[in-house]
């Protein structure tokens, strides 16, 4: 499996680190029942999957690759940050 | 037809010609009491304790594919019982006692070889660590020596024990450990559960779930309706596609592990042995092939294959504790889909929706567990409460914070 770092490339798999689903997001401080949920429960699709992966023999940013985990295809890798920024500006507009 | 050494003659007299199929391959019926979802060791087993011990006997097992197709058919078979927590230590060693009984109950050769487990420790620290384990083990009335390098290279001199980076010190020793043939454990059961009336349907995959009243009543499949009260998901891998279609989501991720095995050589590993500074452990079969592992691939994966770098990492971690593995050819690699959850121990478990119980979440250590996953799940579909040994493996432990994580790596299911 080989990613397509957006800064580096396309990179063996061996020089990134898996974290898991990138749609967790850090729950409400305010409702600690939501914890359970984003700490512990998963969707876990067999199909696309997003995700993220720390390029840390390479650029040391954190990326957010759709994969579908069937057949390892790797679809889109983007840089995270940009993602998260931009749900967090929704999440201020809105 | 009962298996013994006068029907082995008998039949050899008559030149094999008379064997019939160990275990009947139904075709399904419109309703059961019982479906077992999954045609592995767990549901084989589950649907075996649930005929004999329960007296229950209108049940289908379903298999999507052939019986055995999955993890049951992948795995290193390993069996021990080396555990240090409160909640899994009687669990296992229940299962520990299951096969040591298991050829006599099914009247099968499930070749159940106590050859002992070795747990290298390479450093003081790692010695204390498993000193606390033995001990723990031995307070539950397991077996358990802690040796050191000398008696260690009694059992296995063909180890590196100067290597400069991961020095032998010594081993935790399960002389009861050991290994079965995977295969024959699933024909076994099988037979078995099928010889007391259950139905074993291959080549039927469950696509869907049938609702009645508010609560699961039944299966949709590629062979059609089939109703029952009681519906157990024992699916391994394959446990959240299941679960996802009834809209309950779970602590689990689904990841690939790979295994291996070397062309055959003369008997050389004389148990199963594992390495304490990597993720490595080897046995040899029967046949003399060296089979061996390591880690899981480390992400999401449904695909029945792993990738290169685990390869590499898992011989070079076979290479660190036995340098003469350099010197034979790995003959087969391939993968098994996983059941990782959040702490790393299974889940045998009612659900939130009454007529759906789950078993699942065994990692990649379930081929162990089979019989007692069985018994307890077994238990629980017939008895609707949680079997003693396995009352810690409930579905709710993640919530009130009652978490089993033999590792310490918390909810990090590629750590486990
Ligand atoms: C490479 C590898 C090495 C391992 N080594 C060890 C070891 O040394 N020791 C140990 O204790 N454990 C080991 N394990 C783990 C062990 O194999 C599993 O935990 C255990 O086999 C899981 O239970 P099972 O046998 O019931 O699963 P499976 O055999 O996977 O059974 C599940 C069945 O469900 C079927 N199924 C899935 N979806 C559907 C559907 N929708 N409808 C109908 N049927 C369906 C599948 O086809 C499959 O046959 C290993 C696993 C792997 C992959
Ligand atoms: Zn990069």
């Amino acid at each position: 499996m080989r990613i397509q770092c957006p800064f580096c490339g396309e990179r063996d798999s061996s020089e990134f680190t898996y974290l898991g689903d990138a749609t967790v997001r850090r729950p409400d401080p305010s409702a600690p029942e939501q914890y359970f949920e984003a700490v512990y429960l998963r969707d876990n699709p067999a199909g696309r999957h997003e995700e993220l992966w720390y390029h840390g023999f390479g650029c040391r940013s954190w990326l957010r690759v759709t994969r579908d985990t069937r057949t390892h295809e790797i679809f889109t890798v983007e840089m995270y940050n940009d993602a998260t920024t931009e749900t967090n500006q929704e999440a201020a507009r809105a | 037809m009962r298996y013994s050494i006068f029907s082995l003659m008998r039949q050899a007299l008559r030149g094999h010609r008379d064997w019939t199929p160990a275990w009947r391959d139904a075709v399904p019926k419109p309703a059961y009491d019982v479906i077992i979802v999954g045609g592995g060791g767990h549901g084989l087993a589950t649907a075996h304790y649930l005929s004999k011990v329960h007296g229950i006997t209108r049940v289908a097992v379903l298999e999507k594919g052939w019986i055995g197709s999955g993890n049951a058919g992948r795995n290193t078979t390993i069996i021990r019982s080396n555990y240090l927590l409160s909640g899994n230590v009687p669990f296992y060693e229940f299962s520990m006692r299951l096969w040591e009984g298991l050829e006599q109950d099914l009247n099968y050769n499930a070749m159940v070889s106590q050859r002992g487990i070795l747990n290298l420790y390479h450093s003081d620290a790692q010695r204390d660590a498993y000193a606390r384990r033995g001990n723990a083990m031995r307070m539950h009335g397991i077996d358990a020596e802690l040796l050191d390098a000398n008696a260690v290279r009694r059992i296995a001199p063909f180890m590196d024990f100067d290597n400069a980076r991961f020095p032998i010190q010594g081993g935790l020793l399960q002389r009861r450990g050991g290994t079965a043939r995977h295969d024959a454990v699933v024909w076994g059961y099988a037979r078995a559960a099928s010889d007391r009336g259950v139905d074993i349907i291959q080549n039927c995959e469950v696509t869907g779930f049938i609702r009645e009243a508010g609560r699961i009543a039944g299966v949709t499949t590629s062979r059609g309706e089939i109703k029952a009260a009681k519906i157990g998901l024992a699916v391994a891998g394959n446990t959240s596609r299941l679960t996802n279609l009834a809209g309950l989501r779970l602590p689990i991720e689904s990841h690939v592990l790979q295994a291996f095995v070397s062309e055959s050589i003369k008997p050389r590993i004389p148990g199963v042995i594992t390495f304490g500074a990597g993720h490595f452990y080897v046995s040899q079969s029967d046949k003399g092939g060296l089979v061996f592992g390591g880690d899981i691939d480390g992400y999401n994966s449904y695909a029945q294959r792993g990738n290169l770098p685990t390869v590499e990492d898992v011989c070079e971690g076979g290479m660190a504790v036995i340098p003469s593995l350099g010197r034979v050819r790995v003959l087969r690699s391939w993968g098994g889909v996983m059941d990782m959850s959040m702490d790393g121990s299974p889940i045998i478990d009612r659900t939130p929706l009454s007529g759906l119980y789950l078993n699942t979440g065994w990692c990649y250590g379930g081929f162990k567990a089979t019989p007692a996953s069985g018994w307890c799940f077994a238990h629980l579909l017939a008895r609707d409460e949680l079997h003693e040994v396995g009352r810690d493996y409930r579905l709710d432990r993640f919530a009130i914070g009652h978490l089993i994580d033999e590792k310490g790596v918390g909810a990090q299911p590629n750590l486990h």
